[in-house]
């Protein structure tokens, strides 16, 4: 495989409505930084790929106005997904594998607040059982934390250190959106939202931008002094209809992360996207995370979750701590579909 | 065996709050006021109409206002025979791209008053806005273009833009 580092990452700060701004403003800014802070020149970048939905937007081909961003003059090599930036930049890996161009653009927008995003997300499932029903997220992820308290060890009590902890270091990340000091006995005398999940367990609804800049072998090593390398990434998926799965586990993310070699050596950070506090229980298991890694210091999707950015931030925060010394290996995840049901696992380590 | 079920009724309606955004909302504010606002790219100098607050040749903030003249040139047109669902336009109709003075790239709109067959690449044509009363933060403040009775732009003043 060739060898491909995250060499740059930039995000714009998680806000519950942002009014002022379009999606291709709130952009701008960020793909701008992202590139600067590449040392590539925007005309040197090979490719250049997105994730987004128009659902969020409302508009259709909002992926193709979003270019306006991009400088696509001299026209680039180009593509989208419409799927959290994260699997954008699964494409830009794939694709700087072939060899001939030797970086990659990969931004994501996720504008939330134009649309009611529990009705724009109840459309992503079955379109004749399921949608009819209008089922909001929140309540599929309530059905899923039932199971898991109910056919596992873990506690309501567990969740709630989930949601204490990822508030309290969110504190000290500028781009959160929701931070704050509570105690888990503060928090479990909440009423709940959709029991057993309370308004802490539930992520906040964001509207932001996010880039990441890809580079291979020595292009990395030249404009880069501490390129997060990407050792592994896998990607798998679990069935669409949430009834025919076990809600309790993710067989995807396990086996993604067995073969992204998240268990070959220890992991000093993990960026772990789990909306719900009750994913992140699912998902240490399904990793294989234990006490020894720091997780979600960015405060994770419980602090911000601009839906089709929150994965690739995962990935650029992973990245940020290896690229600014403070981690070696680090593990980062992405999520799409109703209740974890499509999972991303990307293994970064510095040299 | 039963008959199959051939179709389900399963309406669906999503609401949005459009953000026009800084760039567009200058501009369609401006139409308010009768006046049409471009912006300036700090690197090509292109002039866009509409603004998008960026220019997409450079991919850098485009911010500088400039506003265009409501008279242009006629770039490219057809004359459309199908009648439309929504425009209340008698058929045959022209529409055009129409390159305002100041700026780079033209803009879609309606040619009429004036037979069909003297519309042409190169024609001069105005604005004809809504009465002042009327004016809104909506392209449809300009109602529509017309010759302006100037003599026509010569091909290499807009030949950069088609």
């Amino acid at each position: 495989m060739r060898e491909v580092a995250i060499v740059s990452f930039a995000q714009a700060p998680s806000v519950r409505r942002e009014t002022e701004r379009n999606e291709v403003e709130m952009l701008t800014p960020v793909i701008a930084e992202a590139i600067e802070r590449s040392a590539i020149s925007r005309k040197e970048i090979g490719f250049t790929i997105s994730g987004s939905s128009d659902y969020l937007a409302g508009q259709p081909f909002s992926f193709v106005t979003a270019l306006d961003a991009v400088g696509a003059w001299p026209p680039i090599r180009e593509s989208h997904v419409e799927m959290d930036g994260a699997w954008a930049l699964y494409e830009a890996w794939v694709r700087l594998q072939i060899g001939d161009v030797d970086s990659a653009l990969v931004y994501a927008f996720g504008k939330s607040s134009p649309g009611d995003l529990g009705e724009v997300l109840a459309l992503q499932l079955d379109p004749y059982y399921l949608a009819p029903l209008w089922p909001d997220p929140v309540s599929l992820a309530a059905l899923q934390a039932r199971a898991l308290l109910e056919s596992t060890g873990y506690t309501e009590r567990d969740m709630a250190e989930v949601a204490a902890r990822s508030r309290r270091d969110a504190q000290s990340n500028p781009n959160a959106q929701v931070a704050s000091d509570f105690s888990v006995d503060d928090l479990l005398a909440e009423p709940y939202l959709v029991s057993p999940l309370r308004k802490h367990d539930c992520p906040p609804v964001s509207d932001s931008a996010a880039a990441v800049v890809l580079a291979a072998g020595d292009l990395a090593r030249r404009v880069c002094e501490r390129p997060a390398w990407v050792r592994g990434i896998d990607h798998r998926i679990d069935p669409h209809y949430p009834g025919v799965r076990n809600l309790a586990e993710s067989p995807s993310a396990a086996l993604a992360a067995r073969e992204a070699g998240v268990g070959d050596a220890p992991v000093d950070v993990a960026e772990v996207h789990a909306p719900f506090s009750h994913q992140e229980l699912i998902l240490r298991d399904a990793l294989g995370l234990d006490g020894r890694t720091a997780i979600n210091p960015s405060g994770g999707a419980l602090a911000a979750n601009p839906v089709m950015a929150a994965g690739l931030i995962r990935i650029g925060e992973a990245a940020r701590r290896i690229m600014e010394g403070n981690a070696r290996r680090a593990v980062a995840h992405a999520t799409s579909g109703p209740c974890l049901q499509q999972n991303l696992v990307c293994v970064l380590e510095g040299d | 065996m039963s008959e199959p079920v051939t179709s389900i009724r399963r309406p669906v309606r999503l609401e949005y709050d459009f953000t026009a955004g800084r760039a567009m909302s200058r501009f369609l504010l401006g139409l308010a006021e009768g006046r049409i606002l471009g912006q300036g790219c700090p690197e090509c100098a292109r002039v866009y109409l509409p603004p998008r607050g960026t220019c997409p040749t450079c991919g850098v903030p485009a911010e500088e206002e400039v506003e265009v003249s409501p008279r242009g040139t006629v770039t490219t047109f057809c004359v459309v025979n199908i009648p439309s669902q929504v425009l209340v336009v008698p058929v045959p109709y022209v529409c055009a791209n129409i390159l305002l003075d100041g700026a780079d790239v033209p803009i879609f709109h309606l040619i009429q008053e004036c037979p069909i067959e003297e519309v042409r690449m190169g024609l001069r044509v105005e604005a004809v806005w809504v009465p002042a009363g009327e004016l809104k933060a909506t392209f449809e403040s300009i109602r529509h273009f017309r010759p302006s009775d100037e003599p026509d732009a010569a091909y290499d003043s807009y030949r950069e833009h088609l």
